[in-house]
């Protein structure tokens, strides 16, 4: 509750003049109004969707927009203006970009995720573990090493000291998965969050070197916001019981 | 000297649509990370990415040259069938310049891939090739040329063609001596514009031929990924690009067609 305070204290320090609701309580449920422009990582896409339905179930009065992108362009847009109240990353990496433009005083993990090993329903490669990644005729997709999915997956690889005989590079983790869900590759590395809002049309292999590579998605509250009480207000319920109880049943880890 | 009729009531949206072209690509200029410019572009990668872009869009406009020139003649010359397929010839033709690129490299996986409709029968894997670039790139960038041939074909005086005829021409010397000349400047103005748009070729490419540095990572693609990691780095990229469009546009044009540019 005390880290909680003193976000609500600094987002509204830092809003300085902008904030115009007098003596805000901005948990309480009914006072805050307006509308909370959230920029999330394209990874929690359903998860997010659920969490703005539930948080505007307890603030009818203000109004979630989701603008769901990769986390790297995500956080470009923000530093070069984009009117964002809230961002949340799928990398440390991607949030310190506007961590570094002084826009996110305060960040919070959230969440985490691990990666797994996804295949066509039918397996048609029988992929089994990692070590199938390195053989030549298995067509393999990863994202790539400039995206978050893909520095963890070379990060997993690496640990297990294989060298995977990879097809393509796709530029986000949804590019991989679409990849397998047509056929078109054997196996590919995304997380588990992937697999499984993507149901039956792939299936999900785990396996043990991805606890050397979890990913962990930070949330903020943006400097910029003109409705910094209603930020503060959804990322305290991104943090809550009620918001990590959707996170978890879309696959996401505990912070 | 030809006396200008413009009104200058003209000036203002035409100065307006300057500006909108114009002053993304000025952003780009003032903001590129000069310093850093030449290493950044002396890196393997972006010279790899850089040869496989000219390389792939110049083949693909050999293919659609080769197959949009028919294509357009048959089309210019579709005014005399029934309306029906007459239309459908033409919105296929034009589909493809409205239609999303990454559904188009969808639909392309989908006829192509190891389980497309064609793919599935083929003994050897079209995706994540660099055929699949150029194929990708013909796709999108083909129409370009077939609609600009069209429009030349449609607007030359069909008397010659008449009268080569009337002289004993056979037809397929009237297509080399008098038709394809009557139209060659639309030909190379069409070429230009599928050079230039294969170029700069992104979404169907990554959806159907994937991303592999020197085989299908074209600039585009490249500038993509790095705009990730460093758009520092994304930015000298892009400003690469849209010099080599521009020196092609500009160079090029004069050397094919003398007339034009007077």
């Amino acid at each position: 509750m005390r880290a909680r305070a003193a976000l609500v204290a600094a987002t509204l320090a830092l809003a300085g003049c902008t904030a115009t609701a007098p003596e805000p309580t901005p948990t309480a449920a009914g006072t805050l109004t307006g509308t909370v422009t959230v920029f999330a990582a394209a990874s929690l896409t359903d998860s997010f969707a659920a969490i703005a339905d539930a948080f505007t179930a307890e603030h009818p009065n203000v109004e979630v927009t989701v603008n769901f992108g990769g986390s790297s362009g995500l956080a470009t847009q923000i530093v070069e203006g984009a009117p964002a109240d809230v961002f949340a990353a799928a990398s440390l990496a991607t949030m310190t970009t506007v961590t570094d433009a002084g826009l996110a005083p305060d960040t919070h993990d959230f969440a985490t995720n691990t990666l797994e090993i996804a295949v066509p329903t039918d397996n048609p490669g029988g992929v089994t573990g990692l070590a199938d990644f390195a053989k030549p005729d298995l067509a393999i997709a990863l994202c790539a090493v400039e995206v978050p999915c893909g520095a963890a997956a070379a990060k997993a690889l690496d640990a297990a000291g294989i060298v995977a005989s990879v097809d393509t590079y796709e530029q986000d983790v949804k590019a991989v998965l679409t990849k397998i869900e047509v056929g078109e590759v054997d196996a590919g590395l995304v997380y588990r969050t992937d697999v499984l809002a993507a149901g039956t049309k792939v299936k999900g292999i785990e396996f043990p070197e991805a606890s050397g590579a979890v990913a962990r998605y930070p949330i903020a509250a943006l400097t910029g916001s003109v409705n910094p009480d209603a930020a503060a207000a959804f990322v305290a319920f991104v943090l809550s019981d009620a918001g990590q109880t959707i996170l978890r049943e879309a696959g996401f880890g505990a912070p | 000297m030809r006396r200008s009729f413009l009104t200058p009531a003209l000036w203002i949206p035409a100065g307006l649509a300057i500006a909108l072209l114009g002053l993304p690509l000025v952003a780009l200029i003032v903001r590129a990370p000069w310093a850093q410019l030449p290493e950044l572009l002396s890196r393997t990668e972006v010279l790899q990415a850089l040869g496989l872009s000219l390389a792939t869009a110049s083949i693909a406009t050999l293919v659609s040259l080769v197959l949009g020139i028919p294509l357009a003649l048959v089309l210019a010359r579709s005014a005399d069938w029934p309306a029906v397929p007459r239309r459908l010839l033409r919105a296929l033709v034009t589909v493809p310049l409205v239609l999303p690129p990454v559904v188009g490299g969808v639909a392309l996986l989908l006829l192509l891939g190891r389980r497309g409709l064609i793919g599935q029968f083929l003994p050897f894997q079209i995706p994540f090739s660099t055929t699949a670039v150029v194929i990708a790139q013909v796709f999108v960038a083909m129409p370009f040329l077939v609609l600009a041939v069209e429009g030349a074909v449609r607007a030359s005086d069909r008397r010659f063609e008449t009268a080569a005829a009337t002289l004993g021409a056979t037809r397929w010397t009237i297509l080399r001596r008098v038709t394809l000349p009557l139209v060659a400047p639309g030909v190379s103005a069409g070429a230009l514009l599928c050079f230039t748009r294969a170029l700069g070729e992104f979404g169907a490419t990554i959806t159907f031929a994937g991303s592999f540095p020197g085989v299908t990572q074209t600039l585009p693609i490249a500038t993509y990924l790095e705009l990730q990691r460093d758009p520092d780095a994304a930015i000298a990229l892009s400003l690469t690009l849209m010099v080599v469009s521009v020196a092609v546009l500009v160079t090029l044009r004069d050397r094919w067609v003398p007339g034009l540019t007077s």
